[in-house]
């Protein structure tokens, strides 16, 4: 293998929808990109999740990004040459009493005064009219009408061929070993021999605090497998995407019929063995809230039940941004169980970041000196 | 024996589970509940046997001479069990079974419309084999069942098919059936060997091995009788099933020439391979059998697992057969007793040693009977494009190729993503071994290098209500508590 | 397609409707082989394309025998003992999931 085939303007770590769209993001700005996988793109997280692609709710250190990531979604197939089973029939948050829809105007009201416009308060009526089937004690609750819903593996997979297709070299089944300074540029150390660049972005998911561990930068980033369960074919009931506030579910049906049940219970991640077991006392309690909500559900068939490998960070933010004690390394991971929608937006505005040295797409609160010794109170 | 017809009767714990009664199952259970072990035996069907001796306790064929001597063998499995002090739970689906944090595990069960989990300190996987796929075009007709179904209900509910019928494939239980069928008195107008001739040659090579098994005069008793009796037709290397709501007729090649035959019942087999969703989904390894051509659960002497406690008995760990199947569970058996403390290590080698060294005749002669009875490429996967592979989402093989060419698909997992194949109830059951092979064949690679689905729980369907009414287990509400 | 070996005795005999067409097959038989039995070929419509399925596997593992039973669908026939009485319909498509209320 020649010289070339080991270095790169760029290497990224991690072969998620993160890592592929920044490495798609690279090469279409002429950079030379190494994208190094321990096994397939896609294979834990972002091939496993939800698919929700979902602005509604989100804590608003990320609104810019997820904001600028939305605006990527709904052009997918001109970015990937794909649709990537995007649909976009909003996301609704269900309001299940008065007190919670009190707490959905506080939300709504406390964000039109930062300047965002995307959640919008619904009352009873509308509500029934963008969920019928939902139960009548429910009182209104918050739409994001441009939020929807995408299939992950096939998203994933096609940001990695896209990035292939402009140049990329993608190296799946390759596993990082050990990250380390060598003069100007950083060695990536791996199971199949050594790659050189100047740059590296960490995008290793839920194995990324290795990487930052390496160096020095420890990251007390939490190994999580929220799990999610799948029924047969359903006829047509419902179109958006629901959430719930005060208990945890996200519901959606696809347009095949199939239902998605999740909301971020938590199963066992065996992280050494890319394995998950799961806990079927919690799947329970997800399978009852569906059963209090929407009536119609009861005699569904559950197909499958699974759990992807995920980072959770304690404050439930994603680490995004340079390295705070490094020229040349960029932090891209610990997206909490939520950073599907944000993978397109992210490697765009990562990329410029590499590419220009700065981005207008406000990133503050994300950086990793927030997890430094220093920073601690 | 103490037979459990509701969830409530099931205790919280049982030293062994064991899932599936057919032989492995029912000698397994038996061999633990002499040495004293609690034992829960749950299977699927509403009577003990498993397939293979299926319905051997309530069957309606009281002519003995229809079922053969073999399958009537079942009895004694059975006969020994009810004089054990095991739980046999009859109508029960194990859903899921999976390590608890204690060491031991979790089994999901459900039985008359109910869930529950039970905790096993050792877990034995009886769930025996499944017909492999036999993807041809019109395959998916109503009248088109696969032979060993034909087989079951003639076991279980005296049903003969009633017009005309055609048998299709290959393999030692093609003949079997052929010839239990037609002394049921069904009425075959032919049969249609599919076996490969050049398998004869890759055979030959464990020929003398062959003529020194057991299979040797029950095999060529089988064949020659079919093969005098009844509307022979080798070397068929294209089969269709015809017809619009139904199957009307079979177009069948042999030596170059096509003809169509009327129908009514068309039977096809090519084989048995393990059922390997409940292992797969509780993260047993397993490997490419490349004698078997078949993905199967790696095992070791015992019959042990990769997870450390839970063991695969009979032909779930690879096809052995009922007489081998019945040695396995119980030499499995013995090893999870050892596991839990109750006989020690040299205790389990001498009960073991008899047992080991049948096995090891009833398994000679296995290897030329796989090697000939290897079913041909063209039935492994099917040429024609329009032919329906994932039989529950309707994925033709013309789009897995194309999905495995145009957009670099090289597993099954990623391709689930693209066409939905293996996402339907019967969890890739069906297509599972068909896509392995179309992918392999895109890629030129071996069916080990495309892998298999990873499967998840429930491995058997259950309704949201029965997951929602799930009771919590004693140790949940322990940790409650505390 | 299938017929009984024996004649069917009246004290064996269950009495069930498929459709609404009243059947009589043997107690012991799963409801997909008393479907059988009744020469009943196909069982449902499948959710994909409308296609008519009938039992294949008859062992629990092809679900091409799902069949509604007492308003419930997506029962697997070849795994359920027949019972006196049943009601038994063709399941068409993507089964209604309403059946079941509490």
């Amino acid at each position: 293998m020649s010289a070339s085939d080991r270095s790169a303007d760029v290497i990224v770590i991690g072969g998620g929808i993160h890592g592929c769209s920044t490495a798609l993001h690279c090469a279409m700005r002429g950079l030379s990109v190494i994208l190094i996988e321990k096994d397939h793109a896609g294979r834990h997280a972002s091939g496993v999740n939800a698919g929700g692609v979902r602005q509604l709710a989100r804590h608003v250190a990320e609104i810019p990004l997820s904001n600028t990531s939305m605006a990527l979604w709904h052009r997918i197939t001109d970015l990937v040459d794909d649709d990537c089973g995007f649909t976009c029939d909003g996301q609704v948050l269900v309001a299940e009493d008065d007190e919670d829809l009190g707490n959905c105007r506080a939300r709504v009201d406390d964000l039109t005064l930062r300047g965002f416009h995307h959640e919008e308060l619904i009352d009873a009526a509308e509500l029934r009219r963008l969920v019928p089937a939902v139960s009548d004690s429910c009182p209104g609750g918050v739409v994001s009408r441009r939020d929807g819903a995408a299939i992950p593996l096939r998203a994933t997979q096609a940001f990695k061929r896209k990035a292939v297709a402009l140049g990329a070299d993608i190296r799946e089944g390759v596993r990082v070993t050990r990250v380390a300074r060598d003069g100007a540029n950083w060695r990536v150390e791996t199971d199949h021999g050594a790659f050189l660049s100047p740059r590296i972005v960490n995008a290793a998911g839920a194995w990324a605090d290795r990487i930052a561990a390496d160096l020095a930068e420890p990251v007390p980033l939490e190994v999580i497998a929220p799990m999610l369960m799948i029924t047969a074919r359903m006829p047509a009931f419902i179109k958006p995407v629901v959430i719930l506030r005060k208990r945890k579910l996200s519901f959606k049906q696809f347009e095949n019929g199939t239902v998605l049940i999740g909301g971020g219970y938590l199963g066992r991640a065996i992280r050494a063995e890319n394995r998950t077991v799961l806990d079927w006392g919690k799947l329970a309690t997800n399978a009852k809230t569906v059963w209090d909500l929407f009536p119609i559900m009861r005699a569904a068939p559950i197909l499958r039940a699974w759990a992807g490998i995920e980072a959770r960070m304690p404050d439930d933010l994603p680490v995004f941004g340079r390295s705070a004690k490094h020229e040349g390394v960029y932090h891209q991971f610990g997206f909490s169980a939520h950073g599907f929608q944000l993978g397109p937006g992210a490697g765009a505005v990562m990329a410029e970041i590499i590419a220009t040295g700065s981005s207008n797409v406000p990133i503050d609160g994300l950086g990793i000196a927030r997890f430094a010794p220093s920073a601690q109170p | 024996m103490n037979t459990l017809r509701e969830i409530g009767q099931l205790a919280e714990h049982y030293d062994i589970a064991i899932v599936g009664a057919g032989p492995a199952g029912l000698s397994a259970a038996a061999s633990a509940a002499e040495l004293g072990l609690s034992v829960l035996l749950a299977d699927e069907n509403p009577a003990p046997g498993g397939q293979i001796y299926r319905a051997i306790t309530t069957t309606p064929v009281a002519d003995k001479c229809v079922l053969g001597e073999d399958y009537w063998k079942g009895g004694a499995l059975v006969t020994r069990l009810e004089r054990t002090a095991a739980a046999y739970a009859p109508g029960c689906t194990v859903w899921s079974v999976a390590p608890d944090e204690t060491g031991g595990f979790e089994l999901g069960l459900s039985l008359g419309g109910q869930a529950r989990l039970v905790s096993a300190g050792q877990i034995i996987l009886a769930t025996g084999a499944q017909e492999r796929p036999f993807p041809i075009p019109g395959w998916t007709l109503p009248g088109v069942m696969t032979a060993g179904a034909a087989q079951i209900a003639l076991k279980s509910s005296g049903l003969v098919p009633s017009g005309r019928t055609v048998i299709a494939g290959c393999g030692p239980l093609l003949y079997l059936l052929a010839g239990q069928l037609a002394a049921a008195g069904a009425n075959i107008v032919a049969v249609l060997d599919t076996t490969p001739r050049r398998n004869w040659l890759f055979a030959l090579a464990s020929l003398p091995d062959f003529l020194l098994s057991p299979y040797l005069a029950k095999g060529l008793k089988l064949m020659l009788q079919a093969r005098r009796k009844l509307p022979f037709r080798t070397g068929v290397t294209a089969l269709a099933a015809e017809g619009t709501d139904k199957v009307t007729s079979i177009s069948v090649t042999h030596g170059g020439r096509t003809e169509t035959i009327a129908c009514d019942a068309l039977l096809l087999h090519q084989g048995v391979i393990p059922g390997i969703n409940l292992s797969n989904a509780a993260g047993c390894a397993q490997h490419f059998d490349a004698v078997q051509h078949c993905w199967t659960p790696t095992v070791d002497d015992w019959f042990a697992s990769s997870i450390p406690g839970i063991a695969i008995a009979g032909d779930g760990a690879g096809i052995g057969g009922a007489e081998s199947a019945a040695l396995r569970g119980e030499i499995a058996a013995l090893d999870a007793a050892c596991r839990l403390g109750r006989i020690s290590e040299a205790q389990r080698n001498a009960k073991a040693a008899p047992t080991q060294a049948e096995l090891a005749r009833s398994l000679r002669g296995r290897r030329f009977l796989d090697l000939l009875y290897r079913p041909a490429e063209t039935f492994l996967a099917p040429p024609v494009d329009e032919t329906i592979v994932c039989r529950c989402e309707e994925v033709t093989a013309g789009q897995i190729r194309d999905t495995a060419s145009r957009l670099g698909v090289t597993g099954p997992n990623q391709m689930k993503a693209f066409l939905r194949c293996g996402m339907g109830p019967c969890q890739g059951r069906l297509c599972g071994p068909t896509v392995v092979e179309l992918i392999a064949q895109a890629h030129k690679v071996s069916p080990a290098e495309v892998g298999y689905y990873r499967l998840r729980p429930p491995v058997k369907p259950i309704t949201l209500g029965e997951l929602a009414a799930l009771p919590p287990t004693e140790a949940a509400v322990k940790a409650v508590v505390r | 397609m299938f017929r009984p070996m024996h004649e069917l005795k009246a004290a064996d005999a269950l009495g069930f409707t498929l459709d609404g067409r009243a059947m009589t097959a043997r107690a012991g038989d799963t409801v997909a082989a008393a479907l059988l039995a009744n020469g009943v070929e196909a069982c449902r419509q499948t959710p994909v394309s409308g296609a008519p399925r009938g039992p294949y596997c008859m062992m629990g593992i092809c679900f091409e025998c799902l069949v509604v039973i007492d308003g419930v669908g997506n029962r697997q026939g070849c795994l359920i003992p027949l019972q006196q009485g049943m009601r038994i319909e063709t399941q068409a498509g993507r089964r209604q999931p309403d059946a079941v209320r509490a």
